[in-house]
């Protein structure tokens, strides 16, 4: 059954029926949205210019939760059942500015003004969540997805901090009820099935939807925050006839915290929320996932979709196989688990069969295992790793009892250094056992050179993050003493 | 009307936005409510095509053949743009004929433009643009700097500049040092990419919308193009998102390009380059190879430079001769050079045409400068600082002329420094990074500072003029135009608060209009930091013709004496009369009085030859120090930026808003390029970071932890517009402090033993294989 997807704009409700699934929101707003004011300066969610606000029904009834999204690499259809709010949507009737906007405006800034829109985006996502001025780190945390090349950013962390200082504007916080109905009336039972243009999106609402959508068109793109799967269309201009969207299925997104400490995290949960519960895990993954790509990003990319998706760059991976993950395989025909290191077979190839969505990723407990995570980048934030490594040592009496040793960047796919694992194994991992450990390291892995790093840096950073580890784990450096990224 | 109302007209009120507050871009709310309109916001005429480029997938080959019968076939396909349908020149070097419009049969970069799609629809028109299929034999292409000196390839002949006598100082001077240093480019990175509309007028006229920090430059190369005169082109822009240089000569290719195909096809066409087209198509800021050898006395002090500096032009000349002068002006920073021979060669190689970036070359040569006394004071043993002190201009003497002949007037470094230094706490906090790397196993601190000369003019002579529009209607609101471009530097509110303080009326009061060639004529590019002293001038020309028509009318008017009528508050005082701005306009029209005037500038002083090589280039200099502290991760190479004081000279300033918002972007914009933002190209010469997913410009969080930023008290000592000095280009050398900082920081990963040799962008990569190059030298 086609049906047409549904929305509001700001409050208005709007119905699109004959837009092509992959045209993205960015597009729609600029095109027949006739909203000039969101910009593209990048089409692939790195700059932060497209930054518009979705609101979706909150925790709590009546209630509408933000989240700021790269309308760049969204395609429409994922709109459905949602608000959209655009910059123009921001200023009261009165013509008075949001606080996000007079903030910007007082602390002088903008300069040329074309980020300026995304920015004040953020900015209001952020307002609208918090009460009060988040510390620094917390305001850089929500804005390293937005790029400047004026103003060097200064006067926009005054803003943030300053449009707290203004008047508070309640009139969205006062319009949640009246949003949280109007979107009440938009839920869907059954999901979307559209067709236009000769695409077809299809959106279950439930596993068993998800599992016939599946078996019905076998093959079919798996469409989950779109962070990748936007640029096959705007940067690699695939053709891609059947998109299945895995953003409606609510089971999907489930997490959970068993009570050993283990995870269970829906394959269709986001990054932003996956970051909330690996972030309380080890200390290590929440520094890892607040620099994994932006909070844009965060809030539409899921864990799932970097886990299926298996680039040998990607970030949560080698601390998944250090940890032992598993990933759940579902499809009409059942489900089953497996390791993640069997999941990748090849580069881009792993075990996944046409039919098969990723349903869940289970993270084991830490219990006493010496764990950590590391990224490279030549910038901190919203950027690819050149090096991701991750270290899970499982200790008797001191004695390593087993090692599991992974990275990321220096392979055709996130994979584990068995032989440094091995030179590990039964000793103590002392200076002598580091020493052993990399000159095995070095035979494990021969990385490539590319504009991230080369092959010289990738195999001398791997063996330092090791030594890292070492200093660490013995504890003969504090960690605070190792870690320049909340250095202040 | 009765004299009375004239009297009454407004109650007085103290005039807001004049030159010299801190006011608001006068678009900053239309920027935070999405109301500002870019070029590719504007209402499209129905009909409008869009227009995709095809370009090559070689470095260095020949076009054997173009096929386009899979565009063709492509629903809304609509016309190709070849070389056979340029009616002009199909060439858009303003300079020299070496840069085609599209591709006659040659192809000497990846991403060249070999043709251009038109289309119904964008998607259409980038399915065509894919579906051109295109043959090539392929020729072996020069893809390094290194490459290009073996094969003695350039674009044009070196240049060198001298002083003394740098041969003999050199074989007499105590201490002698050479090295390599190599300077990496940069993308502009502006946030709006290139783009052009251009809609066909009667008569075969074209109006072209176009995002150009350089309107007459396409007005004239559009019109050279279709092959009419220039009056029949306009060119319009109302702002930039974002310019740098990047949008100098670079628009005139995507303006003729949209502008041939609305001729071609007499409809209205766009085209918009998308980020990866406009990173891979148009050109960058200079790399450099710079090769030099240094004598110097046991004070550090230099005795004879001789540097080679060469610079990647690409494929073309463009504005290459250009930007090397200007590298090879400031390849002594702030130093007295006695014996100097400074040799500039633009070597050619098989890439994007690189191009105008704020400095135009100054920072390349000023980084080399600073990095020659950075190794003397190294060997030396010595505290930087006192090296770069001895080194500095004096005030008067000997020691004033540049090695290029112009001597420096206004030199302010012994002021300026010793006050960032103390404000900073630069000695204490030297000891302080000492004592903290002493005790901390693997991070390491580094600090830094460097001080910044940078001379003020094109140095293209006849490019210091400037026009500007006035119009004050009779209700007493003005108009104002000038041949300057807005691209975000607040440009149109600093002209508009200069012609605010001229009427004595609110800066609201003056209308900013878009820059349009149609309005002010033969007008300058928005470059070489020139926009504020040039068409300030300019616009206060203009206003001041008709102020002065109106203190005529009025003390005719009022009985009083020209000197009696003052211009304040919004109103006017002729003796003892006191009436608005608004009823003064209104009664000298009514007395037919002529409310428009159109002002001229051109900068007094300067001259250039490039056959002599000397002359008076800059009519005057900015100066400005900053300070940088850094802390590294030895392991990995991964550092932050803990604090920078940065203390900056803009003469009296139009708008310290505005002045402290152009420090502190050119600063952090000027850190990317010395870290983070790093151009890498494969084997085959292809450009592999040319998104922002892969080209890592700074971020929120790499600013300075603490950032610290002040106006230097002083005023230009040159009549500049309200003795201001420019200020768009000058502080991006500011960052210079934070690869010093840098390089301080490896140095001290192996207890500053060794020499560290690190070169630019100092990425984290680049930082750990200098810390490991020490690392091995020294057998740590």
């Amino acid at each position: 059954m086609t049906t047409s997807i549904r929305f509001l704009l700001g409050e208005e409700p709007m119905e699109i029926s004959s837009a092509d699934p992959t045209m993205t929101v960015l597009q729609w707003l600029r095109g027949p949205g006739g909203r000039c004011g969101t910009k593209e300066g990048c089409a692939e969610g790195d700059c932060g210019a497209c930054t518009v606000v979705l609101g979706e029904p909150g925790q709590e009834d009546g209630t509408v939760a933000y989240r700021a999204v790269n309308a760049c690499i969204q395609f429409v259809p994922t709109l459905d059942g949602k608000q959209l709010l655009t910059v123009e949507d921001l200023r009261a009737p009165s013509g008075a500015l949001h606080p996000a906007q007079q903030a910007m405006v007082d602390k002088h800034g903008s300069q040329c003004g074309f980020c300026t829109p995304g920015f004040v985006m953020s900015l209001f996502e952020m307002y609208e969540k918090a009460d009060a001025a988040p510390e620094n780190p917390a305001i850089e945390d929500q804005l390293t997805g937005n790029l400047c090349r004026c103003t060097g950013y200064r006067p926009i962390m005054d803003a943030a901090r300053a449009m707290y200082a203004l008047p508070r504007e309640t009139r969205f916080a006062a319009a949640q009820g009246r949003v949280a109905s109007a979107l009440k009336e938009l839920k869907r039972t059954t999901g979307l099935d559209y067709t236009a243009g000769g695409r077809q999106f299809v959106a279950p609402v439930t596993l068993e939807e998800m599992d016939g959508a599946l078996a019905a068109h076998p093959g079919a793109t798996l469409l989950g925050g779109g962070t990748d799967v936007g640029l096959w269309v705007t940067k690699q201009h695939r053709d891609l006839k059947t998109l299945v969207y895995t953003g409606a299925c609510a089971p999907l997104h489930a997490i959970t915290t068993h009570s050993d400490g283990s995870l269970s995290i829906g394959g269709g949960a986001s990054l932003a929320r996956a970051a909330e519960v690996l972030g309380a895990y080890h200390p290590s993954l929440a520094i890892l996932m607040r620099r994994f790509a932006s909070s844009q990003i965060r809030n539409a990319g899921t864990l799932g979709g970097n886990v299926a998706n298996g680039s040998p760059i990607g970030d949560s991976m080698p601390a998944l196989l250090a940890l032992g993950a598993t990933v759940t395989l579902r499809s009409a025909r059942g489900s089953r688990t497996l390791p993640l290191a069997a999941f990748y077979h090849d580069y881009m190839k792993n075990d996944r069969a046409p039919d098969e969505y990723v349903a869940a990723i289970d993270v084991p407990p830490l219990g006493g295992r010496v764990f950590a995570t590391y990224k490279l980048s030549k910038r901190f934030d919203q950027d690819i790793s050149a090096v991701c490594a991750a270290f899970a040592l499982t200790l008797e009496e001191g004695v390593v009892k087993e090692a599991r040793l992974a990275f990321g960047g220096m392979a055709g796919i996130p994979k584990r250094a068995a032989g440094a694992e091995a030179a590990l194994k039964g000793r103590v991992f002392d200076a002598d056992a580091l020493k052993a450990a990399l000159a095995a390291l070095a035979e494990d892995f021969s990385p490539l050179s590319d504009m991230r790093a080369s092959a010289a840096y990738r195999a001398l950073a791997a063996a330092n993050l090791l030594r890292r580890f070492q200093l660490e784990a013995s504890g003969s450096v504090p960690a605070a003493e190792l870690e320049v990224y909340d250095y202040a | 009307m009765p004299d009375t109302s004239l009297k009454t007209a407004a109650v007085p009120q103290p005039a807001k936005g004049h030159a010299g507050t801190a006011h608001a871009h006068d678009s900053a709310e239309r920027h935070v409510s999405g109301s500002a309109v870019y070029i590719d916001d504007i209402r499209e005429v129905a009909g409008t095509l869009h227009i995709a480029p095809v370009l090559s997938t070689r470095a260095h080959a020949r076009i054997l053949s173009v096929d386009l019968s899979g565009a063709e076939a492509v629903p809304g396909f609509v016309t190709a743009l070849t070389p056979a349908d340029v009616p002009g020149v199909n060439n858009f070097g303003a300079v020299k004929l070496d840069d085609p419009i599209i591709a006659e049969d040659l192809i000497e970069f990846w991403g060249q433009v070999v043709l251009a799609v038109a289309g119904e629809t964008l998607e259409a028109a980038r399915a065509a643009a894919r579906a051109v299929k295109i043959t090539y034999e392929d020729l072996e292409p020069i893809l390094s700097i290194e490459r290009a000196i073996e094969l003695d390839a350039t674009v044009a002949p070196p240049l060198t500049m001298k002083s003394g006598d740098a041969a003999a100082a050199m074989a007499t001077a105590k201490h002698r040092l050479s090295g390599t240093f190599n300077v990496g480019g940069q993308d502009h990175f502006y946030l709006e990419g290139h783009i052009a509309y251009a809609v066909p007028q009667e008569e075969g006229d074209m109006l072209v919308y176009s995002s150009t920090q350089h309107p007459t430059e396409v007005q004239h190369l559009v019109s050279r193009s279709l092959a009419i005169p220039d009056h029949a082109v306009t060119v319009e822009v109302r702002r930039m998102g974002g310019g740098f240089g990047g949008k100098e000569t670079q628009p005139a290719q995507i303006a003729a390009i949209a502008a041939l195909i609305a001729r071609k096809t007499g409809r209205p066409a766009k085209l918009r380059l998308d980020r990866d087209e406009d990173m891979i198509a148009t050109g960058k800021r200079h790399d450099f190879l710079i090769k030099y050898e240094v004598g110097f006395d046991d004070s550090g002090r230099i005795e004879a430079l001789a540097m080679d500096l060469h610079a990647r032009a690409g494929y073309s000349s463009d504005l290459t001769n250009a930007v090397v002068d200007r590298a090879m002006f400031h390849a002594g920073s702030c130093y007295y050079l006695s014996n100097a021979r400074i040799t500039g060669h633009r070597n050619k190689t098989h890439t994007v045409s690189n191009t105008a970036f704020r400095g135009f070359g100054g920072p390349q040569g000023y980084l080399a400068g600073e990095e020659v006394v950075d190794e003397i004071a190294r060997y030396l043993g010595k505290e930087p600082l006192e090296v770069r002190k001895v080194n500095f201009y004096d005030r008067e003497g000997e020691r004033t002329r540049t090695h290029y002949g112009q001597p420096v007037e206004d030199f302010i470094l012994h002021e300026l420094v010793p006050a960032l230094a103390e404000q900073a706490e630069y000695d204490k906090r030297r000891a302080e990074v000492r004592a903290f790397n002493e005790k901390s196993p693997v991070l390491k601190k580094g600090l830094y500072l460097t001080p910044v000369q940078f001379g003020i003019s094109f140095t293209a002579t006849h490019f210091n003029q400037a026009g500007a529009l006035v119009h004050v209607y009779s209700d007493g609101s003005v108009m104002l135009n000038h041949g300057g471009t807005e691209m975000g530097q607040g440009l149109y509110l600093k002209v508009a608060q200069v012609v605010a303080r001229e009427f004595g009326i609110d800066v609201a009061r003056v209308k900013i209009t878009a820059t349009n060639t149609s309005k002010v004529p033969n007008t300058s590019a928005t470059a070489a930091s020139s926009g504020s002293d040039l068409n300030g001038m300019a616009a206060q020309d203009a206003a001041r013709q008709i102020k002065e028509r109106l203190v005529a009318f009025a003390a005719g008017k009022y009985g009083c004496a020209p000197e009696e009528v003052r211009f304040a508050d919004n109103m006017v005082e002729a003796g003892a009369e006191k009436i608005s701005f608004a009823a003064l306009a209104r009664a000298a029209y009514m007395a037919r009085t002529q409310l428009s005037a159109a002002g001229f500038y051109a900068t007094p002083k300067i001259h250039w030859s490039r056959e002599t090589a000397s002359g008076h280039p800059f009519y005057y200099f900015t100066y400005g120090a900053a300070v940088a502290e850094v802390i590294v991760d030895t392991l990995t190479g991964e550092y932050r930026l803990l604090r920078a004081d940065l203390l900056h000279d803009v003469g009296r300033s139009l708008n310290p808003a505005i002045d402290i918002g152009q420090i502190e972007g050119a600063f952090v914009q000027g850190t990317g390029w010395l870290t983070s933002e790093e151009l890498w190209w494969d084997k085959a010469g292809r450009l592999r970071t040319h998104a922002p997913s892969t080209y890592k410009i700074p971020t929120v969080r790499d600013i300075a932890r603490d950032f610290r930023v002040t106006l230097y008290e002083n005023e230009n000592v040159e009549p500049t517009i309200h003795r201001s000095k420019a200020v768009g280009e000058p502080p991006f050398l500011l960052a210079n402090a934070v690869f010093f900082a840098l390089k301080d920081a490896v140095g001290a990963a192996i207890g500053y033993k060794g020499s560290p040799k690190l070169d630019a962008p100092a990425t984290p990569e680049q930082v750990l294989m200098a810390i490991e190059a020490l690392r091995q030298a020294t057998g740590q």
